[in-house]
């Protein structure tokens, strides 16, 4: 999986049939070190991220394992939101802080 | 499968529900001789790692599968630890 921070969401009208109803959220791929990147994906959001917030991406077709992605053309999907990231004994990111 | 050190950890309260109860390291990849391999990336545990350990990794859609008692939504799963490496001489891992 991957760090990334929720930078904006997708306004989307016209979708495939089995993408109505899920939120698509702007998610800038970042290290442990939280800092931008110049690599950006369009995610699925399976635990209610909101904007700003780090969270974990998902790839590829394990994409689907969250349970109500099951059956969803998705390969990007948040399955987590973090609340602190500890890198070689260090403290590198805690939410709100 | 691929090596990796395992050189953090991450805290999650709101994650999918198949993932409690399972760590989340910050990975390494690495070669066989421990230099890095790529960025570094979020990996499950399933056996047990601890931070700074070297561990062996499998990747992509086999990375839903180690436990048995469900499926997870992971590209990065930890299946073992290693406790020795043998490389021959020749350099063939």
């Amino acid at each position: 999986m991957e760090l990334g921070r929720v930078e904006g969401s997708i306004v989307s009208t016209a979708k495939a049939g089995r993408l109505k109803g899920y939120k698509l959220l702007l998610v800038n791929l970042i290290g442990p070190d939280t800092k931008p990147s110049n690599n950006y994906v369009v995610a699925v959001d399976a635990v209610g991220a909101g904007e700003g917030e780090v969270v974990i991406v998902v790839r590829g077709s394990s994409a689907r394992q969250v349970d109500d992605l099951t059956n969803i053309p998705t390969d990007t999907s948040i399955v987590a939101i973090v609340d602190s990231i500890e890198h070689n004994g260090t403290t590198v990111f805690r939410k709100g802080a | 499968m691929k090596l990796g050190r395992i050189t953090g950890k991450v805290w999650a309260t709101a994650k999918d529900p198949k993932l409690i109860g399972l760590t989340l390291y910050v990975m390494q990849p690495v070669d066989e001789y421990d230099a890095p391999l790529g960025p570094e990336i979020i990996a499950v545990d399933t056996v047990g790692s601890r931070e700074g350990d070297l561990v062996y990794w499998v990747g992509g859609a086999e990375a839903t599968f180690p436990m048995r008692e469900r499926q997870i939504p992971s590209d990065a799963t930890i299946v073992g630890l290693v406790d020795r490496l043998d490389i021959q001489a020749d350099g063939m891992a």
